[in-house]
């Protein structure tokens, strides 16, 4: 709706299916995926455990390979794009290294990716600054709380310019007042960088809140039930989940989720 | 002082147990000597005797101590007698030895998490390696080397080498793996080489059991040099001490070796755990 089709499209999956061979015969992860996003979108997937949300986020990073369907990621496909090191990707725990600083471990993929030491260390200074983290670079992953470390790690995922961030339940190990927090730091952060964001949760408050696009998953097999464009503008402040609009589209994922549920 | 009361208590008990067991085991050439020389054969007469013969079958514990000391510090380090230039020949093997075993343990483990062949192939050797006694692999080593001319401490490394590996090959292969899939996932994402993984994640990780199987290889080096010494002539050595204490019966020199063996383990042992504390601390791994 608010979104225009002819925007520049990032992501394009045209009828992905993902089974996964098991000792207990084939399991469809994904079945007949068909989902296209545009640049600067944040899309969220939604659905119950074992919708396939986070198997469809890892395929799109090139983690798991479709076994069938075509998808391709900024024209390539996802590996091109993971060798590209188009992805930048956040999972539900931080995964800092305990024996490197906050800096250091912002400068690993850094100095994976081969960036001089004063190229690394521009980055590092900036990207502290996005996730308003400046002044702990020097701290141990021991001495922050879970809040800080997972916004290194999303400083991290930031550091090296990926196209495209990942982010798997980032914020699901949090409570839900430091949740909102780091939600709303989120939405500036999209606003300020530009990434297109790509956004796995089971919260539907969570997901209205933050996405211009939601997916709504279910599961047996995994696949999408319904993609619902939001009518909320860009910029969003806490208490626009108090606005109708807001509600309306709350009510249209609660919706989808139902659906998919009659169907087992 | 809460933990050394305990510590005293267990060595106070255990030198009692000991002495009782020197009379007793030491009575019966006590009751021969005493019969021959016609003295009377009172309790005192028989334990002065039990606690001061020249060859006890068991040595009372201040026995072993001043032939410890006589060995240690009653001799020019230089001299053939000298419990400190023998513990140097063995100290020096054992080092040559955990250098070479320590290396190639993590050498192979490194192998085996990166290559799936080695991964099949090598633990059935390495475990099979152990299985056969190091006291029948020990004069293999020793004649097959002499007879290519390498003789000395090379050798005795190699034996060395040989007990010191495992451990390490299984502490390393099982710390290189412990870095868990999103670890592995985050690295894939970057594109990582998997030089880069090895280095970057999978060794510093590695840390804790690496320096856990190195206390145990440091240890077992020391008995593999040991068991070198045994059949090489028993020339020099804590292993020769003990040998040639066999041979002549010395039971107070083979009681000094073996307390003397005993200590320079304790010692090496102390010494990789200070070394792994200092790192693990550095690397923010301690706990």
């Amino acid at each position: 709706m608010t979104t225009p089709s002819a925007a520049d499209p990032v992501v394009e999956a045209r009828g992905i299916d993902l089974t996964f061979q098991t000792a207990d015969g084939p399991v469809h992860a994904l079945k007949g995926v068909d989902l296209t996003i545009n640049r600067r979108d944040f899309v969220s997937f939604i659905g119950p455990s074992g919708c396939g949300k986070t198997t469809l986020l890892r395929t799109i990073a090139a983690l798991e390979t479709p076994t069938g369907g075509s998808l391709t990621v900024n024209g390539m496909t996802p590996d091109e794009a993971r060798k590209a090191r188009a992805y930048g990707y956040v999972f539900q725990a931080p995964g800092l290294y305990p024996w490197r600083t906050i800096a250091q471990n912002i400068s690993l993929p850094l100095e994976i990716m081969g960036y001089s030491k004063a190229d690394r260390a521009e980055r590092v200074a900036r990207v502290l600054e996005l996730v308003d983290l400046s002044g702990f670079g020097g701290k141990y992953p021991w001495q922050l709380s879970g809040g800080m470390q997972q916004r290194a790690s999303i400083a991290r995922a930031l550091s090296f310019d990926a196209d495209i961030l990942l982010m798997d339940e980032p914020f699901g190990a949090l409570d839900e007042i430091v949740r909102d927090r780091l939600n709303e730091a989120l939405l500036d952060l999209w606003a300020r960088t530009g990434k297109t964001i790509v956004f796995v949760t089971h919260s539907i408050p969570e997901a209205v809140y933050l996405s211009t696009k939601i997916v709504v998953m279910s599961p047996r097999p995994g696949r999408i039930t319904r993609v619902i464009d939001s009518p909320l503008p860009r910029t969003r402040p806490l208490e626009i989940r108090d606005s109708s609009d807001f509600i309306a589209v709350a009510q249209d994922v609660r919706e989808g989720l139902r659906e998919g549920h009659s169907y087992d | 002082m809460n933990r050394i009361l305990p510590v005293l208590t267990v060595l106070l008990a255990i030198i009692a147990v000991w002495y009782v067991a020197a009379y007793f085991l030491n009575l019966n050439w006590a009751n021969q000597q005493i019969a021959r020389e016609g003295i009377e054969p009172t309790f005192s007469a028989l334990f002065q005797n039990t606690m001061a013969q020249e060859r006890p079958v068991l040595p009372a514990p201040h026995q072993v101590a001043v032939g410890l000391w006589e060995g240690i510090a009653g001799q020019k380090i230089t001299s053939k007698r000298s419990l400190v230039w023998h513990g140097w020949v063995t100290l020096s093997a054992t080092l040559a030895g955990f250098a070479i075993g320590s290396l190639t343990g993590i050498l192979l483990a490194a192998g085996i998490v990166h290559n799936r062949a080695m991964d099949q192939s090598v633990m059935p050797w390495a475990i099979a390696s152990q299985t056969v006694p190091i006291l029948a692999i020990a004069p293999m080593v020793i004649v097959v080397m002499a007879s290519v001319g390498v003789t000395g401490l090379l050798p005795k490394a190699i034996i060395s080498a040989w007990l010191s590996f495992f451990p390490v090959l299984v502490g390393t292969v099982k710390g290189l793996r412990t870095p868990d899939a999103m670890q592995l996932d985050l690295m894939r994402s970057w594109n990582a080489s998997a030089n880069q993984v090895f280095w970057r994640l999978r060794l510093p990780s590695a840390m804790p059991y690496l320096f856990a199987s190195l206390k145990v290889a440091i240890a077992a080096s020391l008995v593999g040099a040991i068991v070198g010494e045994l059949p090489a002539g028993a020339t020099a050595g804590l292993g020769a001490r003990l040998l040639s204490g066999s041979y002549y019966g010395q039971t107070v020199q083979i009681w000094s070796a073996l307390f003397a063996a005993a200590a320079l383990a304790g010692i090496l042992v102390l010494i990789v755990g200070w070394i792994e504390r200092l790192t693990l601390k550095r690397m923010g791994l301690a706990r």
